[in-house]
């Protein structure tokens, strides 16, 4: 028999029960509709970290203080401050294949301009800040070296700021006050948006970080160093040396370092891979509601099969081989599983864009996914719909034209 | 002329186990192009186990069976079903149609397990000429259960007619029809022997064989009568005869 009426009897087989059909392709639905759904939302994430990680700026090392494996006890990073400034000053005369360092101290104060009030996040940094993380401009310039080293009452502000308390445009110039002491803006940020946790990445304000040590918080210890190295190739020769520099300042060995050097690569890799094991887990959850879709099949496939004993008698009788009757019964499984796969990824697709939606989460629908759902489901089919197939195909003529 | 079917000492025993049934114990006959056999006998005495053999369905347990000249016990079962599907039409004990497919979808069944291509356009026409042999032409996109059983019967003889068949086996094909049915029944049966197809029809009244042109009678699976019927009945006369007598109750009445 030829594919197309083999193809006309499996859909007639279909619509002759609409809601069984439905009903049965509803496992592989659900099943497929949540691998979509789940790879799409942890894919959402993952790119969202990455775009994270790359707007961390180009070739960057972050140093902090605090080391992962003190003493064999894990202190968190960021823990108590054993950076100094001096220990800047040392890798950005010492490491030979950097071309920028920023110090770093954070700081949240009151600020004030226009007669408006605002709580935010004082950063102080070096002069080279927004070369490593590039992160242009929108209207100013930076403050300089020079302002650095005068300790200089200059101030950069995120678009927030910027919109908040300078409402009628035209920052730049304008004083602000931090914790009451006078600072000019001189730039104002290039807007960057949420971030993935949902912060508000342009409610900032940069300052030098001497100015911030000495006007802002009185603190003597850096929270962290950022520095560039000069090419993607010289990344790690810049971390050895710093790594080495550092030891030697601080004293320290090998497993009992009080600070930390990573490559943003490393950072990129660790965020990645948390979210490549989220959509990984959630992938084969969804993937083992598959399998239950296809038992789901299986089972109507195998009462089908029994119903319509007299049926294949009559095919067989009128001179059917059984290899026909076994294409039948499997065309149908896999019609079912792949039209169950259709409506799933369809189904899956509107989930991921009703959850972004509703929830705001990033979500990304991988084509990859997409195809490999839909073939999975087509497997599904014809791997469950075998049995009972091949369980039609050996039946007996006059057993099955007696059956009742 | 070579026979069409030739039977050999034919047995057939069903061993389901325990008890073993010997329901068909050495039958040999010779069928000839043309012939129009009823097969008659009691309940139970083998004619279904003979007509599945003779059809095909069916391998004799001893004995031999030559189909158009083809000792069928060398072939496979492919080969058995390419062999039901080409050289035989089987109308069923109970009509066996698919019940939820269309008359015209019911007949063209046989021809989309035939091993030769024919267009779906060539397969509606054949269909449609085969119903319209049955006189249901104006039913052909109707379902079973929108049908008589007389009318079911009809698509099943169409349906065993599809294909052109050498020999047309029919396992009791007035079972269940009032006398008028099976009277047109065995009128279509007639037409179509008279054009020359071979028939073996299992039937349990006389007066229905009598429109056949040989009777077969067995007993405990064995034949114990073969006669040529000499006053033979024809369907068409009969008919007339029925119309008038129902004409002139309702006339007295
Ligand atoms: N599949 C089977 N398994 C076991 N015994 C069977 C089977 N089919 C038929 N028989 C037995 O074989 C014998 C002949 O059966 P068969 O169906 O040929 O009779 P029949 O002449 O067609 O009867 P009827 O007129 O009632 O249709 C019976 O005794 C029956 O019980
Ligand atoms: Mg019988």
């Amino acid at each position: 028999m030829r594919l197309r009426s083999t193809l006309t009897v499996s859909f007639r087989a279909l619509r002759r029960n609409v809601l069984r059909s439905l009903l049965t392709a509803l496992g592989i639905i659900v099943g497929v509709g949540a691998v979509i759904a789940m790879v799409s939302i942890g894919n959402g994430a993952k790119s969202v970290v990455e775009a994270q990680i790359a707007s961390l700026g180009e070739n960057v090392l972050l140093v902090f203080s605090g080391s992962f494996n003190q003493g064999g006890a894990r202190s968190g990073a960021f823990g108590a401050g054993t950076l100094t400034v001096e220990d800047a000053e040392a890798i950005k005369r010492e490491v030979t294949t950097i071309i920028g360092v920023s110090p770093e101290v954070r700081t949240s104060a009151q600020i004030l301009a226009n007669g408006l009030n605002w709580s935010t996040q004082i950063l102080g940094e070096g002069a080279d800040y927004l070369t490593i993380r590039v992160w242009p401009l929108s209207d100013g310039v930076m403050f300089s070296e020079a302002d650095v080293r005068s300790v200089g009452k200059v101030c950069v502000i995120g678009q927030t700021i910027a919109t908040q308390l300078f409402p009628d445009g035209s920052a730049v110039g304008q004083i602000l006050r931090i914790k009451a002491q006078p600072f000019k803006v001189v730039g104002i940020l290039a807007a960057k948006g949420l971030s993935v946790q949902g912060q508000d990445q342009d409610d900032l304000v940069i300052v030098p970080y001497t100015s911030a040590m000495r006007r802002v918080s009185k603190q003597t210890m850096l929270r962290s160093i950022s520095v560039q190295a000069s090419s993607p190739d010289t990344m790690t020769l810049a971390q050895n040396d710093i790594v080495a520099l550092l030891r030697q300042r601080h004293r320290t060995a090998e497993g009992s370092d009080d600070f930390t050097v990573r490559s943003q690569v490393e950072i990129a890799q660790a965020a990645t891979a948390t979210a490549d094991t989220m959509t990984g887990l959630l992938g084969a959850v969804a993937g083992v509601s598959l399998i239950v879709g296809g038992i789901g099949i299986m089972n109507i496939m195998l009462v089908s099969v029994t119903e319509r004993t007299r049926e294949i008698g009559i095919r067989l009788a009128v001179g059917a081989h059984g290899r026909e009757i076994q294409l039948q019964f499997l065309t149908e499984s896999i019609v079912l599983s792949v039209l169950g796969g259709s409506i799933g990824i369809l189904a899956g697709i509107g989930a991921s864009e009703l959850v972004s939606h509703l929830k705001g989460w990033p979500t990304l629908v991988s084509p990859t996914a997409v195809v490999i759902a839909f073939f999975f489901s087509a497997a599904v089919g014809m791997i469950f719909g075998y049995y009972p197939a091949r369980k039609a195909s050996l039946l007996d003529p006059i057993d099955a034209l007696r059956y009742e | 002329m070579p026979a069409v079917v030739k039977l050999e000492d034919i047995h057939r025993i069903y061993d389901s186990g325990e008890v073993k049934v010997h329901a068909v114990r050495g039958v040999t006959l010779e069928l000839h192009k043309g012939e129009f056999m009823a097969v008659m006998g009691a309940s139970g005495s083998g004619k279904s186990t003979l007509m599945n053999t003779l059809g095909c369905l069916d391998r004799p347990t001893s004995g031999r069976y030559l189909l158009d000249g083809v000792d069928i016990a060398g072939l496979d079962r492919n080969e058995l079903a390419d062999l039901r599907n080409e050289k035989l039409g089987f109308v069923f004990q109970g009509f066996n149609l698919l019940s939820r497919t269309t008359a015209l979808e019911n007949v063209e069944l046989p021809m989309l397990y035939g091993r030769r291509r024919i267009s779906h356009h060539d397969m509606q026409e054949r269909a449609e000429h085969c119903l319209a042999i049955v006189g249901l032409a104006d039913r052909a996109d109707h379902f079973p259960s929108q049908l008589s059983g007389g009318q079911q019967q009809r698509v099943a003889i169409a349906r065993a007619l599809v294909n052109n068949p050498q020999v047309l086996l029919a396992d009791e094909p007035t079972g269940n029809l009032d006398s008028k049915t099976a009277i047109e029944v065995m009128g279509v049966f007639q037409k179509l022997n008279d054009q020359g197809i071979t028939i073996v029809m299992v039937t349990h009244e006389l007066d229905i064989a009598r429109y056949c042109r040989r009777n077969l009678i067995m007993r405990d699976g064995k034949v114990v009568s073969d006669v040529q019927v000499t006053d033979r009945l024809i369907a068409d006369t009969e008919l007339r005869r029925l119309h008038e007598a129902e004409a002139a109750a309702k006339l007295t009445a």
